[in-house]
């Protein structure tokens, strides 16, 4: 089966954190990337801008409403996700527990409906 | 004819209360399906019913069972996927099934696995105790519904969400890791443990009785992992408190308080048993919750030898029991175990502080164990305000009916 894990974290905390911390975790998602590689499992992920660079768009009246931000207003915002493959629900839980954004912040992990063509 | 009939719906009957659970784990392990496996379960007892009447019992009706249920699964998937070469994965599926139909006499016990599958994180506490009903014993949504206070439909369909997010979600089937089996265990034995309170609770529903429904899948827990102490407290701790069962009425119906029960109505047997389990939990040096409040019901069951209780030793293990589950269910029984050693106002000075736990304004037992402290520190006209509050909470009206007289008794507050 396949799993999005979706990386939540608080943007805020972003600026204020030292070079080295930066560097840090940075240096921890290229070891956590390269797990996932090394085990086969990895499908895909992202790193995504700040929230502020993100908009909405929705259609109006056969108008599209473009705003500016993020869809939902939080403390927590979507910094990134991963597709992973697990065998099930615990093996992905376990690839979530490992990612470094479940230090900071907090991982969802989301099966992925499967299409049949 | 009628005699062949009559053996064959007995045969039908009998497999279904011993064997349902087992069929739908390995069926529903098989799949991750656990509504599709149910579904097929049930189109095979209902074949059972047609065929067996006419040609005889089989002489493995669980293994006749799970051979139907398994062409039953291929069938429905085949139709699903209709117009369309059958898959890889349905065809291996199929072969699989296939294959293990024809040799199988022995179906695996995977019921275990589909309890962790229940109680798994992932899904809602609150639905976890009516799954592992549902899915190991068979209950429908009108009886689960009615225990635990939901309508059917809303039962139903809280039901067939949660075995949708097993499948969807990919729950596993599967006994979890040591590392990870204390705490997915402690789920499993609170869903069972909640089966047993509604059960407890509803002593007059004698028809369905989940308390022994519960008992019975403690037992399954023990069987199946032998050497978790806190699986042997859990099955202890009901077996105790089941041994009151015929005490906890009278005759004509009435609530007896555990003070007054008579201790030769208790079911001397289910005590030993529990005594038993205990002992055999307190070997494994695991202590835990449920061993705790077994070993206070046991202390409780010793008045039938003593003819009076060791509310000290009671008062002691209260006080662990606090240490590693702190809440006012506890505190409550805590400061009534305390006011039978020191006296009803240190009883009183024991409970929870009201300011800081505002649920207890609508708990029950606070105020029933209130009422009786006040009622014997003398503090008359609060006793009354307090078994006020005790019967407008409380829906069992044996229980209700008690509390008014008590009430009643009051002396007259001048």
């Amino acid at each position: 089966m396949q799993y999005m894990l979706m990386i939540y974290g608080d943007e805020s905390a972003m600026p204020k954190a030292s070079k080295e911390s930066m560097n840090q975790m940075s240096a921890a998602y290229a070891a956590y990337t390269q797990a996932l590689q090394k085990a086969g499992v990895m499908v895909a992920g992202d790193r995504l801008h700040h929230s502020t660079d993100a908009a909405t768009v929705r259609m109006n009246n056969g108008k599209a409403k473009v705003l500016n931000g993020p869809y939902a207003e939080s403390k927590e915002q979507l910094a990134g996700h991963y597709v992973i493959e697990a065998n099930d629900l615990d093996a992905a839980l376990a690839w979530a527990a490992k990612c470094p954004g479940a230090q900071h912040g907090v991982l969802e992990v989301r099966p992925i409906v499967k299409m049949s063509n | 004819m009628a005699d062949g009939d009559q053996s064959a719906h007995e045969v039908a009957r009998r497999v279904a209360r011993a064997s349902y659970g087992k069929l739908i784990a390995y069926l529903a392990k098989q799949t991750r399906d656990v509504a599709g496996a149910e579904d097929a379960l049930s189109e095979a007892f209902a074949s059972a019913l047609v065929d067996w009447p006419r040609k005889g019992a089989p002489d493995n009706p669980e293994a006749w069972l799970m051979a139907v249920a398994k062409r039953k699964i291929i069938d429905a998937s085949r139709r699903k996927r209709s117009g369309e070469a059958s898959t890889d994965h349905l065809k291996l599926m199929a072969e699989e099934l296939e294959a293990m139909a024809s040799k199988e006499q022995h179906i695996p016990d995977e019921r275990l696995a589909l309890m962790f599958a229940c109680a798994h994180p992932a899904i809602d506490p609150n639905i976890r105790s009516p799954l592992i009903l549902q899915t190991v014993l068979g209950l429908d949504a009108v009886d689960i519904g009615s225990a635990f206070l939901v309508t059917p439909a809303a039962m139903g369909q809280r039901l067939a969400r949660a075995k949708n997010k097993i499948k969807v979600a990919g729950i596993p089937f599967r006994v979890p890791e040591w590392a990870e089996l204390g705490e997915r265990l402690d789920a499993v034995l609170e869903a069972i443990y909640a089966a047993y309170t509604k059960g407890w609770n509803d002593p007059a529903n004698v028809q369905n009785n989940l308390a022994d429904e519960a008992i019975w899948l403690g037992r399954l827990i023990v069987e199946l992992l032998p050497h978790e102490a806190e699986a042997l407290g859990l099955l202890a701790l009901m077996l105790f408190l089941q041994s009151r069962h015929e005490a906890r009425r009278s005759v004509s119906g009435e609530f007896v308080p555990l003070a007054d029960q008579d201790p030769s109505l208790w079911n001397s047997e289910m005590i030993a048993e529990a005594e038993g389990q205990l002992l055999r939990a307190g070997e494994l040096n695991a202590i835990g919750r449920y061993q705790l409040e077994a070993a206070i019901q046991s202390a409780h069951a010793a008045r039938r030898l003593t003819g009076s209780t060791d509310w000290e030793a009671i008062v002691q293990l209260y006080q662990g029991l606090i240490k590693i589950m702190p809440s006012p269910v506890v505190a409550i029984n805590l400061a009534v175990a305390v006011s039978e050693v020191e006296g009803p106002e240190a009883g009183l000075a024991a409970l929870p502080d009201l300011a800081e736990n505002i649920e207890l304004m609508e708990f029950q037992p606070y105020w029933a164990a209130k009422a009786a402290l006040l009622s014997r520190a003398d503090s008359i006209s609060e006793a009354a305000e307090a078994y006020g509050m005790a019967i407008g909470l409380e829906s069992d009206p044996a229980v209700r009916n008690f509390l008014l007289a008590k009430r009643s008794a009051l002396p007259k507050a001048n």
